[in-house]
């Protein structure tokens, strides 16, 4: 265990490495380049590969290339580049390929504001690719997390071979905090096929991912993004192979829910008020519970620290509870939709929505907001 | 009973999956026998150490599935940035690329040309059939002028590409270009890149034209189209003044170092840095 004062960009490039990434490839984009920076320093001494790319389709696909070819593999960029990789990301969970891909959101769409904060690729992260599929998506709030995250990031992507998506933002990529990290953790690679009895496109049990074979060494793995039976073989005509495959991919993340989801909660036994947030925002959402608590208002929050696959539980027992519950986030609300299907009792739903400029939603805000409701 | 031997090009082909898809007289049957001729010359047993990689459209169906090898079928467009992230993650790997020019001359030619520019060690084998035959043969880069398309309903009117040159131009070791009926020149070629020149970038085009949308369309069968591409082509060495000819040949013929071998001594570099 070493201490070191980190930005949050640091952080996933050094949890990164500690998790074993040996391969990074990547298109310089603000908010996220100090990430490529770092590897693009530490990767090539240690005897890593590190790529910069002629774009982030390039990207996204030598990512796939290299983690087929038997590298941990991580990208990094923000919205425009995220954008511009989902049609691979999609070929990623076809083919069922582990990697890691980090999004530092910044104000959108298009090009927006390149250096200031946002939460608007939430609904992006979760449904951005075409056609029925599911990655999952990570939500740090701190440098700290975001060590935690990316490890378990590699960790999922590796055990389920599947893309997965870390979303950080422009205020956490570049806040300095003293973070703990890890010598080494280690991740076992995806698994090879035991036998010939093993495919490496079908899996007996849905929650356990197939083994994947290496390439070079006679296996000879036919890899389609299109509809393929479990040898790799295409079938792009029939319903079976179709809905057998999606279906199984589809559960391979749904039925591991209890590994994939993670949040924290505070205040939610007894409480009027609550609120639900994830990444940055939830900084000024703990600050501002406490400072109601301390005005004699029950407040408590939920915080997402997975964004998807989400469990629905903590938010209906949240709204079993509460009277009013708040949706801060930076964007103009994606994570409220999440809240308004889990209310019960007449429980009243408040969106907070605000993007730009670098303006945080500050904690004064969210308890100005919240007396005003509570006192109406 | 007389038995007959295979056909030697079967021990490089996935055979549960043959007979091809392709329409008849499709010429992409004599690359693969380009193909699987030149791999026995050069002696290759098995492909365990060739990677292929291809993208969307027909010509991208040779190696997936018909190649008895490990193969990657990519998105449209992709095929070399997957490819140059195999090469990069497992470089002992013979990655080659085939593909069509839709794939690579269209929208993936800025993949094209940054791998050509970095002289990225994989071959690519472009398979110019001058149309998107796999969505019913419209107009694409390399389509020859006045050509009637679904697309180009009154004639091709936009200049074609010449797809070699631009590689030319580029930092790629080696670039040629022959038509499928130049057999021997083709797999003289394709042995070339695996045994002569065995690093940077290698790109060889074939001229293929699809037999069901541009042969047929001009109302000629695929052994008219063969003729034509005999009567029409002409060697690179010959070609200086020539005007509205299929230039053939070898482009380039370099042995610079590729990206694999910059990217080690780049590494020898960063581990000598006290940074």
């Amino acid at each position: 265990m070493r201490r070191a004062l980190l930005t949050g960009n640091e952080a996933i490039a050094e949890g990164a490495l500690v998790a074993g990434c040996n391969f990074y490839v990547g298109y310089p984009i603000t908010p996220s380049s100090e990430i490529m920076h770092y590897m693009a320093r530490e990767l090539p001494k240690r005897g890593g590969i590190f790529f910069q790319a002629e774009d982030e389709i390039a990207t996204i696909n030598i990512a796939i290339g290299a983690s087929w070819g038997g590298a941990r593999v991580m990208t990094a960029t923000s919205g425009p580049g995220f954008s511009l990789m989902q049609e691979g990301i999609g070929y990623a969970v076809m083919t069922e390929t582990p990697l890691v891909v980090v999004n530092v959101m910044r104000a959108g769409p298009a090009t927006g504001q390149a250096t200031k904060p946002a939460q608007g690729d939430l609904m992006q992260a979760r449904w951005g690719r075409h056609g029925d599929q599911v990655t999952p998506v990570l939500a740090p709030e701190s440098p700290q997390e975001c060590i935690e995250l990316i490890i378990k990031a590699f960790a999922i992507s590796e055990e389920l071979r599947v893309p997965v998506i870390v979303l950080t933002d422009e205020f956490i990529a570049h806040m300095r905090e003293v973070v703990e990290i890890p010598d080494r953790v280690e991740i076992p690679f995806r698994r090879r096929p035991r036998d010939s009895s093993e495919t490496p496109f079908g899996s007996p049990d849905p929650r356990i991912a197939p083994p994947m074979p290496p390439l070079g060494e006679g296996y000879y793995v036919l890899v389609t993004g299109s509809t393929h039976n479990e040898q790799g073989y295409r079938d792009t005509r029939g319903f079976k192979t179709h809905f057998k495959l999606v279906k199984r991919l589809w559960n391979k993340i749904w039925l591991n829910i209890d590994k994939l989801f993670n949040y924290e909660a505070w205040g939610i036994e007894d409480l009027e008020i609550g609120f639900v947030s994830f990444g940055s925002t939830s900084r000024s959402v703990k600050k501002a519970c406490k400072i109601l608590r301390s005005k004699g208002i029950k407040a408590g929050y939920i915080r997402l620290k997975t964004l998807w696959p989400l469990k629905l539980k903590p938010l209906i027992e949240l709204s079993e509870r509460a009277k009013i519950v708040i949706v801060p986030e930076l964007n103009l609300g994606q994570l409220i939709f999440d809240v308004e299907r889990t209310i019960r009792n007449n429980v009243k739903v408040i969106s907070y929505g605000k993007v730009g400029g670098g303006e945080p939603i500050y904690p004064s805000e969210l308890v100005k907001l919240a007396i005003e409701v509570i006192e109406k | 009973m007389m038995l007959v031997d295979k056909h030697f090009s079967r021990k490089y082909l996935r055979e549960e999956t043959l007979p091809t898809l392709f329409c008849p007289g499709c010429f992409n049957g004599i690359l693969i026998n380009a193909l699987s001729k030149a791999f026995e010359e050069l002696g290759i047993e098995d492909l365990r150490r060739f990677v292929f990689v291809s993208g969307i459209g027909c010509s991208s169906w040779i190696p997936s599935p018909y190649i008895r090898a490990d193969s990657l079928h990519t998105l449209h467009g992709r095929a070399i940035p997957v490819a140059t992230g195999i090469k990069l993650a497992k470089p002992e790997l013979e990655a080659v690329v085939i593909a069509g020019d839709g794939d690579l001359a269209s929208i993936g030619l800025g993949h094209l040309i940054h791998a050509a520019r970095r002289n990225i060690d994989i071959v690519t084998v472009l398979v110019n059939n001058y149309v998107y035959g796999m969505t019913r043969g419209q107009v694409s880069p390399t389509t020859p002028t006045e050509l009637e398309t679904p697309t180009t309903p009154y004639g091709a009117f936009e200049y074609p590409l010449d797809i070699c040159k631009v590689i030319e131009a580029t930092n790629a070791n080696y670039v040629a270009r022959w038509t499928i009926a130049h057999f021997t020149q083709l797999k003289d070629s394709i042995k070339d890149v695996f045994s002569r020149i065995t690093r940077g970038f290698r790109f060889i085009e074939v001229i293929a034209p699809c037999t069901t949308y541009v042969s047929r369309r001009l109302g000629k069968t695929p052994a008219d189209t063969i003729k034509d591409l005999l009567r029409e082509s002409v060697m690179v060495n010959k070609a200086k003044s020539m005007k509205d000819k299929v230039i053939i040949g070898v482009f380039k013929f370099e042995d610079k170092p590729g990206y694999i071998e910059l990217y080690r001594d780049y590494i020898k570099r960063a581990k000598l840095n006290k940074r």
